[in-house]
């Protein structure tokens, strides 16, 4: 059989023997706390706390603004600082709730969680909404908007996004690795509000323990399947996974439901069994801290809200000062200037480089060699829409598809002239995104 | 930590692949041609390459210093366009037919449209039909020490017999580097084996013209004229090293076939019923004239609005 994927993609050095055989740590912070009040797509969080409040770990200290957002929760036990504008990953100022730890880490009393079997479809999602589960691969859509498609009986597939595409990403991996029955606990719980779904765990050929481990505990449930795919970069995609693993596309302006899918990655899986089976909120992620700079790459089970020096000071520090650190993976991640950022519902990992490709290598003329065009898998012709967007031709942008690019950043990477493809195109994205709001 | 971090937009990695490794990679490819037809035509053919790859570059290189410009001599794309003329000329063609034509492939065609990405047209190409119509009585004599009277295209269309075996080994008369199927066809592999090139330019360009040969040949099917014909001339190095060239094809994937099967019919065309024996090169210009309204009219449907291909 072929193997499953999608046409296009790029095979970078995936740079996971870094990390791939480190297993998860827990870190426990010593500094302060910081909790962005946008950690997710949709409105910003709505405080409940105010400064000088005493918070236990597990405490709610924001609820969700809306039906699209998320609540938010102490990480550990302390006070309220400041509730004040805090930089965040992106560059931006986010109003935060900072929170100093006592260092006590002392807890709520748990409430009493319900046996499954008398759990509701709306009571699985309030749990889940309640638990303030964001799309933990990147995106931080709300999961439980996510679970509730218009008509759930249309869904057939309930993906997990195994793949983990991004190089140097090794988060999903070791949590496949050591937490399989939670991950297809979650898958089951997810199942369950969907009467007509089939569960797939789609893995990239990659991770062959992952899958032989993944396929052994599942050999029972005749509901869920693991698939191999391709390894292939941006096979984490979800259109791409989609496609991958059911054979249908969608464009994006469809939603995976459409499409009769629902898409959720490892540790959101994970976070959905932990709030629906043991009524624990969103408290933890696991994040990568690896790199050439790092004097030991790990995956770190991290308290949200904690800052990235602590990362770096648990991997032990810089082998030499790293000249570019990403919050992320080296395709999608953010390019950060100051470490004095908290971890968030949706940092993945800390990349530390001592070397910059991208500015080792100036931009020169486009040769017209149709790479970009090879490798992308929103079948857009790359090298035009960059050309568009720096006329600002905004009307040949997206007549050409423009609004197709999923910025998986395939065009800059293959580019053999260094433009900058991914970039420009994304700022005309941006630009197209903000009218279309106004 | 050092102070200033470097920051830019995602992706933070990039591939080995440079325009300059991609330029180094055709030169190297052209080599087993052009050391064929130094072989083939002697030292003459050696002095001429040396002049025409050398007036490019300087062309280049002076046209930057003079317009206050970065030079861009070390992407090696001058380099290509001198060897690959140089290959179309004739060996016995004066020392200034190389400066002249390297003059006017760079200068005229390349820089003044605004260089590396920017011209319409191959500029080894332009200068060649340049010399052509400038220059034909030079450019279509091909007697030298080795050789005399017609090239086996022009035997062929004159209804002569030709040695298929001497025209697939290169052992006739003809351009420095066209003569030699089999030296050409080595460098293309290497081209395509590296990921420079693919087939689909050079691939629907030789069958349609096959398709062309014996709908309209007057041989009908006859494997000895298709050969003869494929051998002859400068299809195999128009196909492989002029049609593929990235800045006058179409970038799109179905533009990219659609133009290998023009360029076929426009070969046929101008072989079998033009006046000339020879039609590659016009037919590769004429091409890249139509490359605009070929990406137009092929533009991929993005994924998700149809056509998805695992």
């Amino acid at each position: 059989m072929a193997k499953l994927t999608f046409a296009g993609g790029i095979h970078p050095d995936d740079g996971k023997d870094l990390s791939k055989d480190k297993p998860i740590r827990e870190v426990l912070p010593q500094g302060d706390l910081v909790y962005p009040l946008s950690q997710h797509i949709g409105a910003p969080a709505q405080p409940i706390v105010k400064k000088g409040d005493r918070v236990l770990t597990g405490q709610k200290i924001a609820e969700a603004g809306g039906f699209v957002s998320a609540p938010i929760y102490a990480t550990v036990s302390g006070t309220v600082k400041a509730i004040e504008p805090r930089r965040v990953v992106t560059g931006d100022n986010v109003m935060s709730i900072v929170i100093e730890n006592d260092e006590l880490y002392e807890e709520i009393d748990w409430p009493e969680v319900p046996p499954f079997e008398e759990l509701t479809r709306e009571d699985k999602i309030q749990m889940i909404r309640e638990a303030g589960i964001v799309g933990m691969g990147g995106a931080g859509f709300p999961t439980a908007v996510k679970l509730s498609p218009k008509e759930p009986e249309k869904i057939e597939y309930v993906i997990v996004n195994c793949a983990e595409c991004e190089p140097y990403l090794t988060s999903d991996y070791r949590k496949m690795l050591e937490e399989p029955e939670r991950l297809i606990g979650g898958l089951k719980v997810a199942l369950s509000l969907f009467e007509n779904a089939r569960g797939i765990l789609a893995v990239e050929d990659n991770k062959p323990d992952c899958i032989a481990k993944l396929k052994r505990l599942t050999r029972d449930e005749n509901k869920i399947t693991v698939k191999a795919l391709k390894t292939k970069y941006p096979q984490g995609s979800e259109r791409q996974l989609i496609y991958a693993t059911t054979g249908r596309a969608i464009h994006s302006a469809m939603l995976p439901a459409d499409a009769g899918c629902v898409v959720n990655n490892v540790d959101t899986v994970i976070a959905i069994y932990n709030a629906v089976m043991e009524g624990r909120p969103l408290m933890y992620r696991i994040v990568t801290v690896t790199g050439d700079a790092i004097v030991n790459p790990q995956n770190f089970k991290v308290r949200i809200g904690t800052n990235y020096h602590e990362l770096i000071d648990e991997a032990g520090g810089f082998i030499e000062p790293p000249v570019k650190i990403v919050s992320g993976g080296p395709m999608m991640g953010f390019g950060i200037f100051d470490l004095d950022v908290p971890t968030t519902k949706t940092s993945s990992a800390l990349l530390c480089m001592t070397r910059d490709q991208v500015s080792a290598m100036e931009p020169t003329a486009c040769i017209n060699c149709g790479k970009c065009v090879e490798v992308c898998p929103g079948r857009v012709v790359p090298r035009k829409l960059a050309d568009y967007a720096e006329h600002y031709d905004e009307e040949a942008f997206v007549k050409n598809n423009g609004m197709e690019c999923c910025e998986c950043g395939c065009c800059s990477y293959v580019c053999p002239a260094k433009r900058p493809l991914t970039q420009v195109i994304k700022s005309m994205r941006k630009m197209q995104l903000a009218k279309k709001k106004k | 930590m050092s102070d200033l971090m470097k920051v830019s937009s995602n992706p933070h990695i990039r591939s080995k692949v440079t325009t300059s490794n991609i330029m180094l990679a055709v030169v190297i490819a052209l080599l087993p041609a052009a050391g064929f037809g130094i072989y083939n035509f002697g030292l003459d053919a050696l002095i001429l390459i040396l002049i025409t790859v050398a007036a490019c570059v300087l062309t280049e290189f002076v046209y930057e210093k003079a317009m206050h410009k970065k030079v861009t001599i070390g992407d090696f794309s001058a380099v290509v366009t001198g060897l690959l003329l140089a290959l179309n000329l004739p060996s016995s063609a004066p020392w200034w037919i190389g400066v002249v034509g390297g003059i006017f492939a760079i200068l005229v065609v390349k820089m003044l449209f605004g260089g590396l990405g920017q011209n319409f047209m191959n500029p080894a190409l332009g200068a060649r039909c340049f010399l052509l119509i400038s220059y034909t009585s030079i450019m279509c004599n091909f007697d030298c020490d080795a050789y005399t009277g017609a090239t086996p295209l022009a035997s062929l269309k004159a209804g002569e017999s030709v040695n298929i075996l001497d025209m697939v080994l290169g052992k006739t008369g003809g351009t420095i580097g066209e003569t030699s199927m089999i030296a050409i066809v080595i460098g293309a592999c290497f081209l395509i084996l590296l990921g420079v090139i693919d087939l689909k330019i050079s691939g629907s360009y030789i069958i349609s013209f096959i398709i062309f040969l014996i709908l309209f040949g007057g041989h009908g099917f006859d494997p000895a004229f298709i050969a003869a014909h494929l051998a002859g001339g400068g299809l195999m190095l128009g196909a492989f090293f002029m049609a593929t060239d990235y800045v006058t094809r179409p970038v799109t994937k179905k533009g990219q076939y659609l133009y290998g099967v023009i360029l076929g019919l426009l070969t046929g065309i101008f072989r079998i019923f033009g006046p000339s024996a020879e039609g590659v090169s016009y037919a590769i210009i004429l091409g890249n004239l139509l490359v605009p309204l070929i990406e137009k009219v092929t533009m991929p449907r993005a994924f998700g609005k149809g056509g998805e291909r695992a």
